[in-house]
């Protein structure tokens, strides 16, 4: 496995760049950080709109919700990348197409873990915020959401982490992220597909449980200071 | 400065409030004690509208609280409510508790919100304590920081639903202190409690509530000697044996 590394890591790490395009893994960290990025502010609009006492705008998340939840990424995936350029008609790349797909998918997730933390917070925090004069957006902006946020950190960590293995599925649509990278190393090499494939486990390992830990370790921080834990 | 007309509440079938008629003068305290589940609880809490009426008026300082056109947040302003679950903020410090109000609602400056919130910190006797969490203080240090907070935005009438009944005995002693302070001090206040001692020393009537009625109004002094109502008199009788 180290030959395999020692050769050939800089396309796993970067794919053809700088003779050609980015890829390998700082593209699937590129592709992560932009769904990430974009998945967590829309899925906050999302958890916002479903417990909103506005009951259309409820419904409608509570539906795309729904709809996101009960088909499968991949199928998300191919059908962004035939789909799209028909309806906006013109092409779209590979890379946004896959961090469209990841957004919308990751975003449907979020929203519930975000929901399920805004409904968990104590009725009695929001009527002491609302007795003293609160309107319902200043309770949600200073005393619900800090609150819900830090006490789903976990279960968010989980979507962060899968949001970095989904990225894989870029694949499909030949974005030449790790995974696709990795499978170009295994056709050079050609005799050792249990060994790149492995290199390549340890790479998404490594990334992932590094960004876990990190989570975790900033969670108890935060708990330790405001004397939670 | 609070009026209750004939103020009635369901929910659902059950009628918790009946015909409620209750008013309070300036600088007036009132304690309201009563059976668990005789509505003393539901009944504070309509006046700033925690809960909604069905039948009835409420007025606060001369406004009709319910009223269509109404803001309640600008409402709710004017009444501090004190709870039983003290409910502070367990991410901010005691010092941006108590700010809260002061800074996000009534948008003052951060300096002359600092400045009366540790004036206030100082008064309830936990100036030390500016800078820690919730969860590192005492039940009853958590209340009187609660109290604090209800007061930051100088609300002319104070509402108490059961302040003393999530404490240890031995914390009750210094939230009570703070509340007998106000009431010296001038303040309006309604207080939910079972601190029969307290209504004995503070309270200028005494309100005996069972099954949603007002079943007895008098002075300390009568209600407590010669009650009148039955159930008000065993009630007194349970709480002394206690």
């Amino acid at each position: 496995m180290l030959e395999i590394v020692r050769e050939y890591w800089p396309m796993l790490l970067v794919g053809q760049y700088p003779n050609g395009p980015l890829g390998g893994l700082a593209l699937t960290l590129i592709v992560a950080v932009l769904g990430l990025a974009f998945s967590l502010p829309l899925s906050l609009l999302i958890a916002l709109a479903r417990v909103s006492p506005v009951k259309w705008l409820s419904f409608v998340t509570a539906q795309f919700v729904r709809v996101i939840r009960g088909i499968p990424l991949l199928m998300l995936i191919f059908w962004a990348y035939f789909v799209v350029p028909k309806l906006i008609g013109s092409s779209v790349s590979g890379f946004t197409t896959l961090v469209c797909a990841l957004v919308v998918y990751q975003a449907a997730y979020l929203a519930e873990v975000i929901r399920a933390g805004i409904e968990a917070i104590p009725s009695g925090q929001i009527e002491a915020s609302r007795s003293m004069g609160s309107s319902y957006m200043l309770t949600m902006r200073k005393v619900i959401l800090p609150q819900a946020l830090l006490n789903v950190l976990p279960s968010m960590t989980n979507q962060f982490v899968s949001t970095i293995k989904e990225t894989s599925l870029g694949y499909v649509i030949s974005v030449n992220e790790l995974t696709f990278s990795a499978n170009q190393v295994n056709n050079l090499v050609l005799t050792q597909p249990l060994q790149v494939f492995g290199v390549l486990a340890v790479v998404y390992f490594i990334v992932c449980f590094s960004l876990s830990r990190s989570l975790r370790w900033l969670d108890m921080r935060i708990r330790r200071s405001r004397a939670m834990a | 400065m609070i009026k209750m007309e004939k103020v009635s509440k369901w929910f659902g079938q059950h009628q918790v409030l009946n015909d409620i008629d209750l008013s309070l003068n300036k600088g007036e305290v009132v304690v309201i004690c009563g059976p668990s589940g005789s509505g003393k609880s539901t009944l504070i809490r309509t006046i700033n509208r925690l809960e909604s009426i069905q039948g009835g008026r409420i007025e606060v300082d001369g406004e009709d609280v319910y009223a269509g056109h109404m803001n309640v947040n600008s409402l709710r302003q004017k009444i501090g409510f004190v709870f039983q679950q003290f409910n502070l903020f367990p991410h901010m410090t005691v010092l941006d508790n108590v700010m809260f109000g002061l800074v996000n609602i009534q948008k003052r400056s951060k300096k002359e919100s600092m400045e009366r919130a540790r004036s206030l910190l100082d008064r309830v006797g936990l100036l030390e304590k500016i800078n820690a969490y919730p969860g590192a203080l005492s039940g009853g240090q958590q209340q009187r920081v609660a109290i604090a907070r209800a007061l930051a935005q100088q609300p002319p009438v104070m509402l108490f639903d059961e302040p003393t009944s999530a404490l240890d005995p031995e914390m009750v002693g210094e939230v009570l202190q703070v509340m007998k302070e106000l009431a010296k001090e001038g303040m309006t206040m309604v207080c939910v409690t079972h601190e029969m001692g307290f209504a004995r020393e503070v309270a200028d009537r005494v309100v005996f509530m069972d099954a949603g009625q007002i079943q007895e109004i008098a002075d300390p002094e009568t209600f407590f000697t010669s009650p009148q109502h039955p159930r008000a008199q065993r009630f007194l009788s349970d709480v002394h044996i206690r």
